[in-house]
């Protein structure tokens, strides 16, 4: 089976073409870098994304964060109801952890609040 | 007397300040209109910034913090909440803020580096009513990542540029539905990636030639008509189709804001809508230098740093009396290349041409011909309207020409 994806891992946008048998990747063509082919075997066996969001401050203002580490693609909008859910406490650094261990991976601030 | 002031505290403002002081200019100051620095990457909470220019995937706040943290470290001043109303052609500058009234600044170098702003509803002449519930969507960005308040619920989108795909998304992810982003053209202006990772994975259709015909609703938005265009981008009428929405977002393109520029006399790109540059990123007027979207739309923030230090850089060689302007080449376009960057070549030193197409283009040729004579040439499989492209030009290739002409020709 043959896949064609589009690489998200940088502006290029690659058109990749991913050989399949049985759900293993057998080739992969179309990438410019290393990163690209690792993202078209990840993307075909179990999709992963970096999300993005905000977090309330108890002071009401709101802070950006995002995943330390990509998560399961699937997990994306219940990731953001954990996130929906917290509230963060001042003074935040950037990359202080706001929430531990979301589907793997840490919810960090990319802002400073203070 | 201040060395050098930089209108903008902005990824451009902040990348040239830190240029200039590093190439040895300690007199400056920055002039910004919002309450941070950082313009509007401070809205962009979304990855993939930076990948270039660090080697890292950052996201618009930690991007602009890199840069701020630096300009706060060399201990550049800057005032916040001061908003230019005047530049003259020699260089003085009159602003304003809360805390000093209205003053005037001269200065012996000038950056621009106001950024763009997006093209607002009355520029598209939509048919219908006016109801609430049409925003911009870096409004929507606002409200939604630095205000926390959701628009809407039921989205339509009009416009495929980058600001709208990023926001199909997010507005996805905060429980709201986005039933279509619509783009005139029969390609997309946004990333490859975008479309991917803001659409497919949320399999939020792109109807591709499609536009809003018309606005329903009185108090709030209760839905849009949408249509086929055909080649000529007129709406098709018996593909008319309604779809219901509390909330229309427009991503139909960004305007380089240049009112301060005009007060300055310096000429303007009719292309670009930015002014017409040299080089080092100055403008006609001597010691004024712009950068960034101010100058024209960039794809990715890390390009405005890179052509920010450009400027930061040449400003100070200006301040320093270093300069060497011994030739003065116009470079011209054939149309399929819609423009180029920089306009005019004034010193016989290697540089970098920036470049936008006009449509999508497979298989061709980037010609460059100094009269008839072809002095460049580089091979391209694909070049399209969101991509800037760029070729570097050795000294050699330009030291004895009258002009320099970029041409897009089969391969």
């Amino acid at each position: 089976m043959k896949r064609t994806l589009t690489c998200i891992v940088c502006p290029l946008g690659c058109t990749l073409e991913v050989e399949l048998d049985k759900g293993n990747v057998i080739s992969v063509s179309g990438n410019t870098c290393v990163r690209g082919k690792e993202y078209a075997v990840t993307e075909c066996i179990s999709p992963m994304r970096t999300v993005t969001s905000t977090v309330k401050c108890d002071d009401g203002r709101l802070v950006a964060v995002k995943t330390s580490r990509p998560i399961p693609k699937e997990k994306m909008f219940d990731c953001v109801k954990i996130i929906n859910n917290s509230l963060a406490h001042l003074p935040i650094g950037i990359g202080d952890v706001i929430i531990k261990d979301v589907y793997g991976s840490d919810i960090v601030a990319t802002q400073e609040r203070n | 007397m201040t060395d050098l002031v930089i209108i903008g505290g902005g990824p451009a403002g902040m990348s040239a300040a830190v240029a200039a002081y590093e190439r040895g200019v300690r007199d400056i100051l920055i002039l910004e209109r919002d309450d941070n620095l950082g313009g509007i990457l401070r809205q962009c909470i979304h990855n993939g910034f930076g990948l270039h220019k660090f080697g890292e995937e950052l996201t618009g706040p930690e991007y602009a913090y890199r840069y701020e943290k630096k300009v706060r470290e060399l201990g550049i001043p800057f005032k916040l909440n001061t908003m230019v109303l005047d530049i003259t052609p020699e260089k003085r500058i009159t602003a304003t803020n809360p805390e000093d009234g209205i003053f005037t600044i001269e200065a012996k170098a000038i950056i621009l580096a106001m950024g763009c702003r997006e093209r607002a509803k009355g520029a598209l002449n939509i048919a219908g009513t006016r109801p609430a519930g049409i925003f911009s969507a870096g409004t929507a960005q606002k409200l939604v990542n630095m205000k926390g308040y959701m628009p809407g619920k039921n989205v339509v989108i009009l416009g495929s540029g980058d600001i709208g795909l990023i926001m199909a998304r997010r507005m996805t992810l905060e429980g709201a539905k986005v039933a279509a982003v619509c783009e005139l053209m029969p390609y997309s202006g946004g990333l490859a990636r975008n479309i991917e990772q803001c659409l497919n994975d949320f399999n939020i259709p792109l109807k591709l030639s499609h536009t809003v015909t018309q606005i329903h609703g009185k108090e709030r938005l209760t839905g849009v008509t949408i249509a086929k265009v055909d080649e000529n981008r007129r709406p098709i009428a018996e593909t008319r189709e309604y779809i219901p929405c509390d909330t229309l977002l427009l991503s139909c393109g960004l305007i380089p804001e240049n009112e301060l520029t005009k007060c300055t006399d310096a000429t303007l790109s009719q292309i670009t809508g930015g002014a017409a540059v040299d080089q080092n990123r100055e403008t006609s007027v001597d010691g004024i230098f712009a950068c960034g979207n101010v100058l024209h739309v960039h794809d990715l923030v890390d390009y405005v740093s890179d052509e920010a230090e450009i400027a930061g850089k040449s400003a100070a060689d200006y301040i320093d009396g270093k300069r060497n302007k011994t030739l003065n080449i116009p470079i011209t376009t054939d149309g399929k290349i819609r423009y180029t960057v920089p306009q005019r070549i004034t010193e016989a030193k290697e540089l970098t041409v920036y470049f936008r197409v006009a449509d999508v283009y497979r298989d061709v040729k980037i010609n460059v011909y100094d009269g008839e004579k072809l002095v460049f040439s580089k091979k391209k499989q694909k070049v399209a309207p969101g991509e800037m492209e760029a070729v570097k030009l050795k000294s050699e290739i330009f030291a004895y020409a009258k002009s320099l002409k970029f041409v897009l020709e089969e391969a």
